[in-house]
């Protein structure tokens, strides 16, 4: 069966933010293979899986856009992950700002009651 | 690593989907100090919030209706199989808990006279479904109980906290080990009972429609935790599901709550109708059962009259622009932004890992066989039987998530005095810093094992199934769980460690993935949702539950037939 692991076509590079502080992070490229219509967040989870299982990420319900856990800056506007398409060009990703990092493109938009 | 984190509760409710919110409110009112965990955030992740449309509940508000012939339907899709007396208390139980969510402003979707609007959905005698437009019926109810957990100072909500072991002392729940993600520190949790409310397992076949936290959890928790599961070889494969051109922003059921409004037509690669070939009716009306529809596409793909991405075509054609847009709403955008125009072309569906009926085996108390472990929603087994009827996982999730709240708070009040043990506690939480120590090596990733056992459930332990294919699945499952996993190599960052989180997923979940291949192995039949190429029809001797538990780490598995 066909699908985008299996024929893709295009590439972009997502140029993502790293760290957990946010005076001492870091970029990191990774180049993303992919078909038309793909996501943003398509292309993070086959960097997990390919290039690099330490990136941090959050997202549970994965392309619906139901849980609404995976906004983040996409080239510098606030979006979901999961309805941005990649573009065949540079894509710059950064965690949202004025929240608390918890590390790479995960901040801490948990209310105060629901964590220790 | 960081130092431990203590909490206490009488009830630990463990995922904050629609059963696990539901059991918390229904544990409070009941008097219990709640804990309601979520591996990623309460009240947004799981299957609830993916549920587009159909909630199945003998209202009557469309046409007379009742439970009893609610039970009927389900008991004539469940194949034989269903545990009667949760089937009755899923009818029985769903009209109360539907108009309550109606009083915490679920927006059910009425009529120009204010009545509730009801439709039929297949496999239904009577016009029973509800609904909230558009095709957010999931999410309306998930808000509706994140607001009434939030709001109850007898609940507390911890998000992005996972349970890795529970903690069983005497054959009794004396609590719970977990990882708070954030920070990797391992959390002890001193509890009287625990409900588990994790979903099913649905994310670990290629093509899924679960959520990416379902990966079958509850399942390894309860039978390390020595309980036994039930007809777990049944999992549903919906016809429906989204294949081509590539769509995002929505979830890949949509063609279902499509077709039970419009219709819609099903058509192979030669663009002909072919529902005939198999006893059913061509055209544009929605009647046929899940499990004869997912046979269908499967043999006319087989027969080589697939699409072009090997699924068949859905056609919405014959449906005006206007009648489209009065049906689906905002969804019509979605289907824009992803380059698709109902009106002018079909899409390409092929049937997709939906629902785990079988599950932790539970009574109408939704009591596990172990004391004090208790189970609710899509991880409970028994009421769907062979074949879940459209429409039924909703109210299974809000009626045996009440039950299990209640008679867990009950119990828990009956248990008072704390059988926590930090020694029996103490082995889950050295695990937890062990392997989050596992950062040598050239080891795979838990994700490229995940990924492996995608293809391998797809391709051996999916809608067809065959004798060979399933003992390979069983001994590669038993490698990867015995050997693979302890060569894994973990990520070495501390905080949201997704790769130790994933580790611990798979502990977990590669139990419940070798129990559905046993289980499916030992079925030497036909039945609902499981179709063996090499046992073709069902077979009286079948007619039986099986049960299955962990006996010194090994399978063990026995039949008892139906009413025995």
């Amino acid at each position: 069966m066909a699908s985008a692991q299996d024929h893709p076509c295009k590439t972009a590079r997502l140029r993502i933010w790293r760290g957990t502080d946010r005076d001492q992070g870091r970029y990191d490229e990774y180049d993303v293979a992919f078909e038309d219509g793909d996501s943003v967040l398509d292309g993070l989870v086959r960097i997990r899986l390919k290039d690099d299982p330490s990136l941090a990420v959050r997202f549970s319900c994965f392309n619906a856009n139901v849980c609404r856990e995976c906004t983040m800056l996409i080239d510098g506007k606030v979006e979901y992950a999961c309805i941005a398409k990649l573009q065949p060009r540079l894509i710059q990703l950064d965690p949202l700002p004025n929240l608390p990092i918890v590390r790479d493109l995960v901040t801490d938009t948990l209310s105060r009651k629901e964590r220790f | 690593m960081p130092d431990d984190i203590a909490i206490e509760a009488d009830v630990l409710i463990v995922g904050g989907g629609g059963a696990g919110m539901f059991a918390a409110v229904a544990a409070a009112r009941n008097g219990a100090r709640v804990l309601l965990l979520d591996k990623n955030v309460v009240g947004r992740g799981g299957a609830t919030i993916m549920a587009q449309m159909t909630c199945a509940s003998a209202l009557g508000e469309a046409e007379p209706d009742s439970p009893r012939l609610h039970l009927e339907d389900t008991l004539s899709a469940g194949r034989g199989l269903c545990n009667e007396n949760l089937a009755a208390l899923l009818c029985d139980g769903s009209p109360k808990r539907i108009r309550e969510l109606a009083g915490w402003n679920v927006n059910w979707a009425r009529s120009a006279d204010g009545k509730i609007n009801q439709v039929k959905a297949p496999g239904h005698s009577r016009k029973r479904c509800v609904y909230v437009d558009f095709l957010s019926t999931g999410a309306a109810i998930c808000a509706a109980l994140r607001n009434k957990t939030s709001r109850d100072p007898n609940v507390r909500r911890l998000s992005n906290v996972t349970v890795t072991d529970l903690v069983v002392r005497d054959g009794e729940i004396a609590g719970a080990v977990g990882i708070d993600v954030p920070t990797s520190a391992a959390v002890k949790i001193k509890c009287n009972a625990v409900i588990l409310c994790t979903g099913g397992m649905t994310k670990m076949f290629r093509r899924t429609t679960a959520s990416n936290n379902l990966a079958g959890e509850g399942i390894g928790l309860a039978l390390r935790g020595g309980a036994r599961i039930i007809d777990i070889e049944f999992l549903q494969f919906y016809p429906n599901g989204h294949l081509a051109p590539r769509m995002v922003g929505l979830d890949p059921t949509t063609w279902e709550p499509t077709r039970v409004k419009l219709g819609g037509r099903l058509l192979d690669g030669n663009g002909e109708e072919f529902l005939h070939r198999y006893g059913e009716a061509d055209g544009g009306s929605y009647d046929t059962a899940r499990d004869i529809l997912t046979y269908a596409i499967y043999k006319e793909v087989e027969a080589g009259r697939g699409s072009p991405h090997g699924g068949v075509y859905l056609s919405f054609q014959h449906i005006g622009a206007q009648k489209l847009k009065d049906a689906l709403g905002p969804v019509i955008e979605i289907f824009e932004r992803n380059n698709i125009d109902l009106t002018r072309q079909p899409v390409e569906i092929f049937p997709i890992a939906h629902y785990q009926m079988g599950g932790v085996e539970v009574d109408t108390d939704m009591a596990s066989t172990v004391p004090g472990l208790f189970a609710a929603g899509e991880i409970a087994g028994g009421a769907n039987g062979a074949n879940r009827l459209s429409g039924n996982a909703l109210p299974e999730a809000v009626v045996f998530g009440e039950r299990a709240g209640e008679t867990a708070a009950r119990y828990a009040a009956r248990h008072k005095t704390t059988r926590w043990d930090d020694k029996a506690a103490q082995p889950h939480v050295d695990l937890v810093r062990q392997v989050a120590g596992r950062n040598g090596g050239d080891g795979a990733s838990p994700g490229r094992l995940m990924d492996e056992l995608k293809t391998l459930m797809w391709s051996k332990v999916g809608a067809f199934r065959d004798a060979s294919a399933l003992a390979a699945a069983c001994a590669r499952i038993r490698a990867m769980r015995e050997a693979d996993l302890d060569d894994v190599r973990i990520a070495p960052e501390q905080n949201f460690n997704s790769s130790l989180v994933e580790w611990f997923e798979l502990r977990n979940g590669l139990l419940a993935a070798e129990a559905v291949a046993t289980g499916a192995l030992a079925r030497e039949e036909s039945r609902g949702a499981h179709q063996r190429n090499d046992f073709p029809t069902s077979d009286d001797k079948f007619l039986a539950n099986q049960r299955l538990w962990l006996d010194r780490g090994a399978f063990a598995s026995s039949f008892q037939r139906v009413h025995a």
